[in-house]
């Protein structure tokens, strides 16, 4: 976290940065979140979801009805008509009620589900499938327990050529990441928090231009919770890719995000969608703004909060 | 016995692991000294532990133990390597892809609870007498078992690390390769233990009946000689044997990530 800290008091000369994403447009990103509207239409970060529904059929229901071939199953809508739009480089944070389909929203954006009806565009692109551009880090530890660290990490870069530079693009995440040393390990060896990073190392290397992460706090311990926080709002900030993150952290969502997005209950639409331009870094309870924000998110939520 | 003048616990304890099993054979030895005795049957009829020891040294001196030790090895390790070769494959498939599975699993399942000796009359009769009969039911005794525990462990496999492959653009070598291979291994390693268990005991059975080799045979054709020294001297070799394939079995893989 101390290399965050040197990169964001030192912006402009970092020498890791300027190796890592030699594309010009993350210094400029990494400065300045919001953009004109106009020249985020093509940029590859920019996300459109239209009229996004999904409906799962329950088929235990369909069991129960004898005798009625016509009847596939009792229809249960999950998403309804999900309008949104996120612009380029930013950290959008999805809150809504347990159970009301945000990781469903989620894994359909990044492909990993079909819609049954709608449209998700990415960079202008209609979303065909999963992507190595698009990575999602999952609520579950992903990392693959028969590889060490550095496999792990050079999982996306199997396909580089150049065998120096793919050993010190994986050098640089492990660096990046501070799990220098921890290369030979396996991810048993590791505590819950640097296992999340190992994973978002690996998700960095590949240079997405998206990143997805389904709950990624959860199952840490409280002060690993708000140290991995810090870390992944110090890497936006240094690489200012498009990142969506599900959680249920309200808190979170409100130190985190540029755009919150606030879900009801099934069948689920749009609550709330509100583009925070507090000054960073945040804290809720100093800045009167946050905090009013946060009670009424809350209360959205169904919790009459009391600080 | 130096183990009783130290007093640190820990060598106590690591000399207990190999005293303890050695105290029951050598009582299981003495029992079996003294039942002979105390009964007064023959030696013929239950031969005592010294003229198994004098058998052993016989088959040994004469070479047929060697001979019929590696004609069982031989067998088992050609059917049960068949076995390995075309059932973990079959399994990884069947794991995988459903229409497989249906197409597959119901005849599986069908003949697995058939036991592999049931088999001899048709494998004597497609066979003939000798080693290939053998070989076929040590790979009969294996195969369906194999298939059925890989399949079973690719089921398992966590989707999460499927969709890992899906976002990292995996081809589908690369998903058999570095995910479903790796991730099945320690499941397959505890079938393969059963598995060589199983298709030891099934050669000595076979070799009973199809083959003129082997410990199985050794067995049977002392038993027409009346010469029951011998016939123990099958019987341990057998043990031995079995319990040396256990141990190879055991340190087969030693997985790193395993916790």
């Amino acid at each position: 976290m101390q290399n965050f800290n040197l990169i964001k008091a030192e912006k402009g000369n970092v020498t890791i940065g300027e190796t890592a994403h030699s594309i010009g447009r993350k210094t400029e990103n990494s400065t300045q979140h919001i953009k004109t509207p106009a020249a985020e239409k093509t940029k590859i970060g920019h996300i459109q979801i239209k009229g996004l529904k999904k409906e799962y059929i329950n088929r235990r229901h369909a069991a129960r009805v004898i005798g009625d071939p016509d009847v596939s199953g009792e229809r249960v809508t999950v998403l309804d008509d999900i309008n949104l739009e996120f612009q380029e480089g930013e950290m959008v944070c999805i809150l809504g009620p347990s159970g009301c389909g945000k990781s469903t929203m989620l894994r359909i954006i990044a492909g990993f589900e079909k819609a049954t009806t709608g449209q998700i565009i990415i960079g202008g692109k209609d979303v065909a499938g999963p992507s190595p551009d698009h990575i999602f880090v999952f609520q579950q530890c992903g990392l693959l327990p028969w590889m060490n660290v550095w496999d792990n990490v050079g999982l996306g870069l199997r396909k580089m050529q150049d065998k120096i530079a793919k050993e010190e693009r994986i050098r640089e995440y492990i660096e990046l990441v501070e799990l220098s040393g921890f290369e030979y390990n396996h991810p048993y060896e590791l505590s819950g928090g640097m296992q999340r990073r190992v994973e978002l190392a690996r998700a960095l290397a590949v240079k997405p231009d998206l990143l997805f992460m389904d709950e990624p706090f959860t199952g840490l311990d409280y002060l690993t919770h708000l140290k991995i926080r810090e870390e992944v709002v110090n890497i936006h900030e240094y690489i200012g890719k498009t990142m969506i993150m599900v959680t249920h952290f309200i808190e979170d969502a409100l130190v985190m995000a540029d755009r919150i997005v606030v879900l009801s209950e099934r069948p689920t639409r749009v609550k709330m969608v509100r583009k925070l331009d507090f000054p960073r870094p945040r804290n809720i309870v100093k800045d009167p703004g946050l905090s009013e924000l946060r009670d009424e998110v809350f209360l959205m939520l169904g919790v009459s909060y009391v600080a | 016995m130096t183990l009783f003048w130290t007093k640190k616990r820990e060598i106590i304890e690591i000399k207990a692991g190999t005293l303890l099993p050695l105290i029951t054979f050598v009582a299981v030895i003495l029992i079996w000294e003294l039942t002979i005795r105390i009964s007064g049957w023959s030696t013929r009829v239950f031969p005592t532990p010294v003229t198994v020891l004098q058998g052993f040294y016989e088959l040994i001196r004469n070479g047929t133990l060697l001979k019929h030790s590696v004609a069982s090895l031989y067998r088992v390790t050609v059917g049960f390597y068949l076995a390995v070769a075309l059932g973990i494959p079959l399994g990884i498939i069947i794991g995988q892809y459903k229409p497989v599975k249906m197409l597959f699993n119901p005849l599986i399942q069908f003949l697995r609870p058939i036991s592999p000796l049931a088999w001899i009359p048709l494998a004597m009769l497609w066979f003939g007498i000798g080693d290939q009969p053998a070989i076929f039911l040590i790979f009969l005794s294996s195969f369906f078992s194999l298939v059925v525990a890989t399949a079973i462990a690719v089921e398992s496999i966590n989707p999460i690390y499927f969709q890992v492959a899906a976002n990292f653009d995996f081809s589908k070598s690369e998903i058999v390769k570095k995910i479903i291979v790796p991730a099945i291994i320690p499941d397959v390693v505890t079938a393969l233990r059963l598995t060589i268990a199983i298709a030891w005991l099934v050669v000595v059975a076979a070799e009973m009946i199809a083959v003129q080799s082997g410990l199985g045979y050794l067995i049977l054709d002392s038993r027409n000689a009346l010469r029951m020294d011998y016939v123990m001297v099958g019987m341990i070799m057998i043990g031995l044997i079995g319990l040396m394939l256990d141990m190879i079995m055991r340190r087969f893989v030693i997985l790193k990530w395993q916790n």
